[in-house]
């Protein structure tokens, strides 16, 4: 009882706060996201109320005791993952067809590029990347531990203060609130909000490892552990600011100029290297090995790629800052770690890869292994592209164009997304009790269709950008540059237009697989011939006879 | 706590240290007597019926 | 000793030793890299004429970051031949000493700025930043013509202007005292600026959006296009480079 009343007492508490910071709030925008916050809390004061068990806390029944694995707030992270994911790509395509299309800007403050690119970046990588890899990394640490969920409230109050962290960053660019940092856009309050809830995150995860019966800690869970602890000193430095007021939104950097740029980017880079890398790397550790119904091929690999993963990825921020202001010695330090990065990546494709060895006819005929292995593909081209592009000279024509948005997207939708895609495959079935999916064929859809996407949007971008590059310091015969920066934009209309169409067919596949997930979850199984090799028919199969004489 | 001091630092004890750290990680995988070991690790995901937690 | 720490997993099997040395791998990088930036008094030379901003600019450039514009320009011009003759002379680090946070950008799905002020005239600016196509056919920028309309809230600048000393700009207690006042006097015709002027030196004081009745966020955000890198004269700051 009195656990139910603190903890409705704190819901209602922060509900008051909010209200208060609400109405002195300095700006309207601030008085917004405190309204948004105070309607959170309430909620959640309700839903706690509802939802106590009065017949165990009055004495009148035994507390139920609690087995199995706590799935639970996984399942609302497969749908919270679906659900950011097709919102996400959707905000992805619409920026994509303003660069084409100006006209789609509207005019209008909320819906200009650029309030909505931070808004697409982050609804990718934070809201969809992160469901992701809060729900396989509760369901990974689970498994190989085989130990239940450390503080199941604790994990639920991740899960829907994780949801609370992206409505406010996503209704506060639209607002126009950022730090003006990219991907480190949420303002002070919202990156405070998440620093309690990252905690949590690592004291559910860690609770869970220590309660483990498995003596030894699956390689999966270090790159979780990672990426996890990896973010949180991240976060913790690249945002710290001085608010302008306690209510409200505005704060400055704590740092300044080439500082705050090697900072940023520190931040900027790690965030690929350990929220987009590492952690999807738990994901391939666990559910490559489980669809294949195979171990990992080498477990040894598996270890030196992790330490040298994150020994070497640290080091590479400064190859955003090439030819910049900053320090000579700190940009090539960045160059050098980010070439030797390649090394660790391809080791750990390569296992990805082999641990298919003597079973890859399934790719052939598992459409969900079929994905593990492009995302792998992928995994090790971006990892190579990206070392590529570090080199100062390779970079100095690709800094500042479309290739960089081309690398960064055959990374992003081909191995973060489709690693995620494979899982959440692999989960749903699982969670919600079925005997399989819905359907695989559309699974089978749904590769054909990203996969195309990827490929129009990857190559575009590179053509376009290395030839945006090339305009750029193009001289002609008279020792004049050849073009103004406004032919440089009229000749990219066309591959933008390419890229948009990667964008549809790269959505359209997500949309087939939200139908199949949400089909699988009601219960439906799709009336379709299995997927299988060619016919055999072994009446036909032997030599024409020759026709008699 | 200058500069200078941190360079130093950082470009020869710090530089060996973080090497040998490597080296010892890499070896420690790849010793011979680690095999059974990492044999076994590598089939914790397919142990999964249900948790042994009491 | 030596046997039992070497014997197999104990690493692996004690996840507060995995946690610390994962930590302490993650976090000697960015000790190394990040910190001697902080040491070094050489990462960003001094360089004369670089002043913080007036409140005014400060204002237009809250109103950049806000609307995202930092997604497509960057303010970071790289010492190449064809950029440098494109936007101006290479950017010095010294020019955003006082820029919290930094606006480098990542970007040029439009030119750089670094170098934008007084290349295009005040009606220039107004022109096409409501309406980009009127003025450059080509252009695919959104359209800011709200920015016209809208009056810049100046009430709470010496607050701003407090929170950015406490970061380390040296504002003084008078500039902050008169940040309002300063806003106000900048981009009215009619007002005294010499006090404005005597305070931040270079600072350009007139109507900016042709509407001199009214103080808009087009004021501020011209206001500040305008001054992005005039501070230095690039040509003086050039033997103190070579010197480094």
């Amino acid at each position: 009882m009195d656990a139910l009343l603190f903890r409705s007492g704190g819901w209602f508490c922060a509900f008051l706060l909010a209200v208060v910071a609400c109405m002195l709030a300095v700006d309207s925008a601030f008085a917004i996201q405190m309204g948004i916050v105070a309607v959170a809390a309430l909620v959640t004061l309700v839903a706690t109320l509802r939802q106590a068990d009065f017949e165990t806390l009055g004495g009148r029944s035994g507390r139920p005791v609690a087995t199995g694995y706590y799935d639970d707030v996984i399942r609302w992270g497969v749908i919270a993952t679906m659900f950011w994911g097709l919102a996400g790509f959707l905000a992805g395509l619409y920026i994509a067809l303003q660069l084409a299309f100006p006209a789609l800007n509207l005019g209008l403050e909320y819906s200009s590029f650029g309030r909505l690119r931070p808004l697409h970046t982050s609804a990718v990588i934070f809201a969809f990347g992160g469901n992701a890899l809060i729900c396989t990394s509760f369901w990974v640490v689970q498994r190989t531990c085989r130990a239940r969920l450390a503080f199941p409230a604790l994990a639920r109050f991740v899960f829907w203060g994780y949801q609370l962290f992206i409505v406010l960053a996503a209704t506060g660019y639209l607002l126009g609130i950022t730090e003006g940092r990219e991907y480190a856009e949420p303002e002070w309050y919202v990156d405070i909000w998440l620093t309690i809830i990252w905690v949590s995150y690592l004291a559910v995860y860690l609770g869970t490892i220590v309660r483990r019966s498995e003596p030894h800690i699956y390689v999966a869970n270090w790159f979780y552990l990672s990426f996890i602890v990896t973010v949180a000193m991240l976060h913790l430095v690249n945002n710290m600011s001085m608010p302008v007021s306690l209510f409200g939104s505005k704060s400055y950097s704590a740092f300044a100029g080439v500082q705050d740029a090697l900072t940023q980017w520190w931040y900027g880079h790690n965030a690929v290297g350990f929220f987009l890398t590492a952690g999807f790397l738990g994901m391939m550790y666990y559910f490559v090995p489980k669809q294949a119904e195979r171990p990992v091929y080498s477990y040894r690999l598996s270890i030196v790629h992790f330490w040298s993963l994150i020994f070497l990825y640290i080091w590479a921020g400064p190859h955003h800052l090439h030819y910049t202001a900053l320090p000579d010695w700190a940009q090539t330090l960045g160059m050098v770690f980010s070439v030797m990065l390649w090394m660790p990546s391809w080791g750990g494709m390569i296992n990805g890869l082999m641990t298919l060895s003597g079973a890859w006819d399934k790719v052939r005929t598992d459409p969900i292994i079929r994905m593990m292995v492009l995302a792998l593909a992928f995994y090790g081209m971006s990892t190579f592209e990206g070392p590529m592009m570090s080199v100062k000279a390779v970079n100095s024509l690709s800094h500042y164009t479309d290739w960089t948005i081309g690398h960064v997207h055959s990374g992003a939708l081909g191995w973060n997304g489709m690693i995620t895609f494979a899982a959440i495959y692999f989960l749903t079935p699982r969670l919600w009790g079925r005997t399989r999916l819905y359907s695989l064929r559309m699974i089978n859809w749904h590769f054909w269709a990203a996969t195309l996407g990827i490929v129009l949007y990857a190559s575009s971008m590179w053509v376009a950008g290395i030839m945006q590059g090339l305009m750029w310091r193009e001289y002609g015969a008279d020792g004049y540059l050849v073009y103004a920066f406004a032919d440089v934009i009229a000749a990219m209309k066309p591959y933008y237009l390419i890229r948009a169409t990667g964008g549809i067919l790269y959505l359209a596949g997500a949309l087939i697989m939200a139908w199949n997930i949400a089909q699988t979850i009601r219960g439906k199984l799709r009336d379709e011939a299995p997927l299988a090799d060619a016919p055999y028919d072994p009446a036909l199969d032997k030599p024409i006879q020759p026709v008699a004489a | 706590m200058t500069y200078d001091l941190l360079r130093h630092a950082a470009d020869s004890w710090g530089l060996l240290f973080l090497t040998l750290v490597f080296v010892f990680a890499v070896w420690r995988a790849f010793r011979p007597s680690a095999r059974a070991h990492h044999r076994d690790a590598s089939l914790i995901p397919f142990r999964d019926e249900s948790p042994n937690d009491d | 000793m030596a046997s039992k720490i070497l014997d197999h997993g104990k690493i692996e099997r004690n996840v507060t030793l995995l946690l610390i040395l994962a930590l302490i791998t993650v976090a000697i990088g960015g000790i190394v890299e990040i910190a001697p930036l902080f040491w070094i008094d050489s990462t960003v030379e001094k360089v004369k004429g670089v002043r913080p901003y007036t409140p005014l600019e400060l204002a237009g450039r809250n109103v950049y970051i806000r609307e995202g514009c930092y997604n497509c320009h960057s303010q970071m011009i790289r010492p190449f031949r064809d950029e440098v003759e494109r936007y101006g002379r290479y950017s010095l680090a010294a020019e955003s000493m006082y820029d919290h946070p930094f606006q480098w950008g990542s970007k040029r799905t439009g030119p750089d700025l670094a170098r934008v002020g007084g290349r295009y005239s005040d009606e220039w600016h107004v022109q096409h930043l409501a309406d980009p196509r009127s003025v450059v056919p080509e252009s695919i920028m959104p359209g800011y013509a709200f920015l016209k309309t809208r009056d810049l809230p100046v009430d709470r600048l010496d607050a701003h202007l407090r929170a950015l000393r406490r970061v380390g700009v040296p504002y003084s207690d008078e500039d902050i005292a008169k940040a309002v006042e300063d806003a106000m006097a900048q981009a009215d015709p009619d007002a005294d600026a010499s006090g404005l002027k005597a305070r931040y030196p270079k600072a350009q004081a007139r109507d900016f959006d042709g509407d001199p009745k009214r103080l808009t966020e087009m004021d501020a955000l011209v206001a500040y296009l305008q001054m992005l890198g005039t501070l230095v004269d690039t040509r003086a700051a050039e033997p103190m480079e070579q010197a480094r």
